[in-house]
């Protein structure tokens, strides 16, 4: 676990010594992070690696966002590493408030994608990468109370994003699909696996157009198990995000977490923001 | 209520979405002077017409040649071209590249940037260089996406040659 710190510190220093900006991208392309600590959406994981990196260099980024519903809340923040456009690495953690119980629950997540072929803007073909987020859920009693098996679990994904850019009447479009194994309740919050453990392959998907170089409007789906049988639903989303410069983004979504540990109407709002090197 | 709410948002965008797919495939409104009215592809502006023709691209390539003569990561590999030269060819080739009345016959890509060995972070950077132009010439955003829409798949006839 101390290992990707010192990993991270490790870039930090070879991205300033080796004085190479990271700025090969088009600007808002890499998207932002997403709240398990990959390079994505909101909360799907897309396809492109977090960061400006390009094959030549390395990025460094850091996030932080809060999804604050009905009855619960959940901060997390999360830092990655982009080397050469190839290899993202990422450490995020959480803190979900159940508000009705005053309980905390937290969960730690480690990330790693490879990007397999492709690139999102300029091949014909998507750009197409495989992802795992290896997650540790550390004040388990909850999930157990409520039937999870495990307090630890690993999803795998693979994702495909494309830009297809002037697509819409001169605007850029992109998507995204995520097919994602999992065992995951609640992302993970919940634990992993239960009694209606059945269906592990889950979708997800985003798609957003720029309305300018700063601005990308857009909307995400993300299909969920309910292993727990607790009526758990798929999480969707309508985002704003601005990307003033290569330094700086911040989005603004409005989510509907369905029902969560019974609780159902979980709608409320998602605020990040994420600062890249 | 909160569920309507976002459903109701979802809907306007989807909306939203199929409106300027509709409004894309339509033909444009500004049609040209000199219409063919043999080809449907004429009846309506081409990108040329819709960027401004020759003064246009005229204006976007003197402020690019500009822009890249005060740019420490790519004027390298401009050092030694001959700027007249450069300017024509590439007034041609971005015109014949947007459907305008220009043929284009000159060197190909692979030929003009073999031995340059241009790295991903160069083209990248160049493109923004060239959207730097592009915004310098006062060309709107739609415009500037349909003409890098076509510019981005000559990347692999132009890095690491």
């Amino acid at each position: 676990m101390n290992k990707i710190p010192s990993l991270l510190y490790g870039c930090l220093l070879a991205v300033f010594s080796a004085n190479c900006s990271a700025e090969g991208k088009i600007l808002a392309t890499p998207g932002v992070s997403q709240i398990e600590g990959s390079g994505g959406g909101g909360i799907v994981p897309w396809a492109q690696l977090a960061g400006y990196a390009t094959e030549e260099s390395i990025s460094v980024s850091a996030a932080c966002s809060r999804i604050t519903v009905k009855d619960f809340s959940l901060d997390s923040c999360a830092v990655q590493a982009n080397l050469y456009d190839k290899i993202e690495l990422s450490y995020a953690k959480q803190n979900f408030e159940v508000t009705p119980l005053q309980l905390n629950l937290k969960q730690s997540i480690i990330g790693a994608k490879i990007n397999l072929f492709g690139d999102l803007v300029y091949s014909t073909m998507p750009q197409v990468s495989l992802g795992i987020q290896s997650k540790k859920l550390k004040t388990s009693d909850v999930a157990f109370s409520l039937g999870a098996k495990k307090d630890s679990g690993t999803d795998f994904y693979i994702a495909a994003s494309k830009l297809h850019l002037g697509f819409i009447n001169g605007y850029n479009w992109l998507w995204n699909v995520t097919a994602r194994h999992t065992k995951s309740n609640q992302i993970g919050l919940l634990g992993f696996g239960g009694p209606n453990e059945n269906k592990k392959i889950q979708l997800e998907a985003s798609s957003a157009i720029l309305l300018n170089r700063h601005l990308a409007i857009g909307v995400e789906f993300r299909q969920k198990p309910d292993n727990l049988n607790l009526g758990e639903n798929h999480w969707k989303d309508i985002f704003i995000a601005w990307f003033p410069n290569k330094h700086l983004s911040v989005t603004l979504a409005y989510v509907d977490l369905g029902s969560i540990a019974a609780i159902d109407k979980q709608t409320g709002w998602y605020l990040s923001t994420m600062w890249y090197l | 209520m909160m569920k309507i709410e976002i459903t109701s948002m979802k809907k306007s965008i989807i909306l939203l979405l199929l409106m300027s797919c509709f409004s894309c495939s339509s033909p444009s409104s500004n049609i040209d002077n000199n219409v063919d009215s043999n080809s449907h592809a004429q009846t309506q502006a081409s990108l040329y017409q819709e960027i401004g023709g020759k003064p246009a691209l005229d204006n976007i390539i003197d402020n690019l040649i500009n822009i890249i003569g005060q740019d420490d990561v790519v004027f390298a590999h401009f050092a030694q071209s001959n700027v007249t030269r450069f300017k024509d060819e590439l007034t041609i080739f971005l015109c014949h590249l947007a459907d305008g009345p220009c043929q284009y016959q000159g060197d190909s890509m692979e030929d003009i940037h073999q031995g340059m060995y241009i790295t991903k972070n160069e083209f990248n950077h160049f493109v923004e260089l060239f959207i730097e132009a592009m915004d310098a010439s006062g060309i709107s955003y739609p415009i500037q996406n349909q003409l890098l829409a076509r510019l981005a798949p000559l990347r692999r006839t132009i890095i690491k040659m």
